[in-house]
């Protein structure tokens, strides 16, 4: 089972807790929005990455259970 | 408007419906300068096989699989695989005709709207006949008043129809974003009409969080004359990747610049003729609208017009958008009026399309005056990077890349700018529309 990172763009604020709590991935862009890679992330960052979810603030950071895309 | 023509044929008189192998095909109408009456409509394509039966017409969509159609909205996604993805659901769907033309160098879908909404509307009745749907919602932009003139009376007619889905007509407010899917979506449920987070994609979730089939209106029209002629007959046009015909609206350096048809797999060249001509040697060519890519004038001579094609040179047709831009202009402010205006329509809800769009503009304009901008050109290359990807729609990457490929297409132009500021085409009026010119 693999997990990845996704941000929603809409509802993010910029309060940058994610790249505090998960700095090995997130990055901030020059406005301080999030930048990361869709990679899944290491096995051992998954707890990391859960925390920086439930940390921020609008919850516009989701810890994604990879499965079978669906889209149309 | 200019009146739409085709390719290969002058069509003075109603035609006889496309049943055959030459273009027109959705255009047979189009020495006409008003829309077609129902009865016109039927007389030139023939009325629509009734229903089979009662609930939904699977067999419509295998032969909109075997025709290999395309949705003609820009993103050219199989419309047999999106007709089976609302399929899939249990619920009731609801149809969404997309002929809000959000795009400024586009008209195709007003043209279809003026001169054949019946086959526009056909081919929604028919959608709704394949998914066993019985509500359609035309979206149009109430800054086309003659398009919602001609769909609303093409509905009126059509009221006698009891077995049809019930047709609804929605004007929209103006903008590059508000005919975006999702934004679409909202303002038709009376939402804000911005783009949305997705998933859930319009076939699991849309309008009212019904499944939803939402295409441009071309791709309608064409649904219209495969479910009258088939698949084969589709496939006599084209190209067997790309099949079929394409509506395109082209501009700029041509002495009959508008709306003409064309099989994909067109010569450039034959395009070109079709609408009379050059009026000027160009100096690129704009594929796609304002989200496309430019292309340099040493490639337009042998370009051919078909997506696999595009595709080498990084391009695509788009929504069906070409404009030829003349040698006096200059490509730097051409395209930094360009990224100006589309971050304007930016809808304001993601952060790096909201900060980045502006940026980036503001670096094009740096260019454009002044006495040379040394670092804009890197810093344009790092903006446009930096935005890609990372808004809830599309919005953002289609100016990006539309960025890069200026840089790209011009580079000594760019190159020129930075060192000593802007040139005298950057004084000349901006030759790409700007504000939906109807």
């Amino acid at each position: 089972m693999s997990y990845r990172l996704r941000v929603n763009p809409i509802t993010c604020q910029a309060h940058g807790m994610c790249h505090e709590l998960l700095p090995e991935r997130i990055d901030l862009d020059e406005w301080g929005y999030p930048m990361f890679d869709s990679r899944p992330l290491e096995p051992d960052l998954v707890e990391h990455a859960r925390r920086a979810a439930q940390a921020c603030p609008t919850f516009a950071l989701l810890v994604e259970r990879e499965k079978k895309l669906s889209r149309a | 408007m200019n009146p739409a023509t085709t390719l290969e044929t002058e069509q003075p008189h109603l035609a006889d419906g496309g049943g055959g192998d030459s273009l027109p095909r959705l255009l047979a109408s189009s020495a006409l300068d008003r829309a077609l009456t129902l009865d016109e409509h039927l007389a030139i394509h023939g009325e629509l096989a009734p229903a089979r039966r009662r609930g939904r017409e699977t067999g419509l969509i295998g032969e909109i699989d075997r025709a290999g159609l395309r949705g003609r909205g820009g993103a050219g996604f199989p419309t047999a695989r999106k007709l089976r993805a609302v399929a899939a659901s249990r619920r009731k769907p609801v149809i969404v005709v997309n002929a809000t033309e959000g795009e400024p160098a586009s008209q195709k879908d007003a043209t279809l709207a003026t001169t054949v909404p019946h086959l526009v509307l056909d081919g929604a009745a028919l959608a709704a006949r394949a998914l066993g749907a019985d509500q359609v919602l035309v979206a149009v932009c109430e800054s086309a008043p003659a398009s919602i003139d001609a769909l609303a009376g093409a509905i009126a007619e059509r009221g006698g129809d009891r077995h049809g889905p019930r047709l609804e007509l929605r004007a929209i407010p103006a903008g590059y974003l508000t005919g975006q899917e999702s934004a679409l979506i909202s303002h038709l449920e009376g939402g804000p009409g911005l783009p949305r987070f997705t998933p859930p994609m319009p076939f699991e979730r849309g309008v009212g969080g019904r499944p939803t089939l939402i295409s441009n209106a071309e791709t309608y029209a064409h649904i219209a004359l495969i479910c009258r002629h088939g698949a084969d007959w589709f496939r006599r046009l084209g190209t067997p990747a790309e099949p079929g015909s394409a509506l395109v609206t082209v501009g700029g350096v041509l002495a009959d610049p508008g709306v003409y048809e064309i099989e994909w797999g067109t010569p450039l060249r034959a395009l070109v003729r079709a609408a009379g001509g050059l009026t000027a040697p160009p100096r690129a060519a704009l594929l796609g609208g304002y989200g496309g890519s430019w292309i340099g004038t040493e490639h337009l001579g042998e370009l051919v017009l078909s997506d696999e094609a595009l595709a080498a040179h990084g391009a695509s047709l788009g929504a069906g958008v070409l404009f030829l831009l003349d040698g006096a202009a200059c490509p730097v402010a051409e395209t930094a009026r360009v990224v100006r205006w589309m971050a304007e329509q930016s809808a304001g809800q993601c952060g790096p399309c909201r900060h980045g769009l502006p940026a980036l503009a503001g670096e094009f304009e740096w260019l454009t005056r002044g006495a040379g901008a040394p670092d804009a050109v890197r810093r344009i290359a790092e903006l446009a990077a930096v935005v890609r990807g990372r808004g809830a729609c599309g919005h953002p990457d289609g100016v990006s890349g539309f960025a890069l490929s200026a840089l790209e297409t011009f580079p000594e132009e760019f190159h020129d700018h930075a060192a000593h500021g802007g040139c005298e085409g950057c004084a000349a009026p901006g030759r790409l529309p700007l504000a939906s010119a109807r």
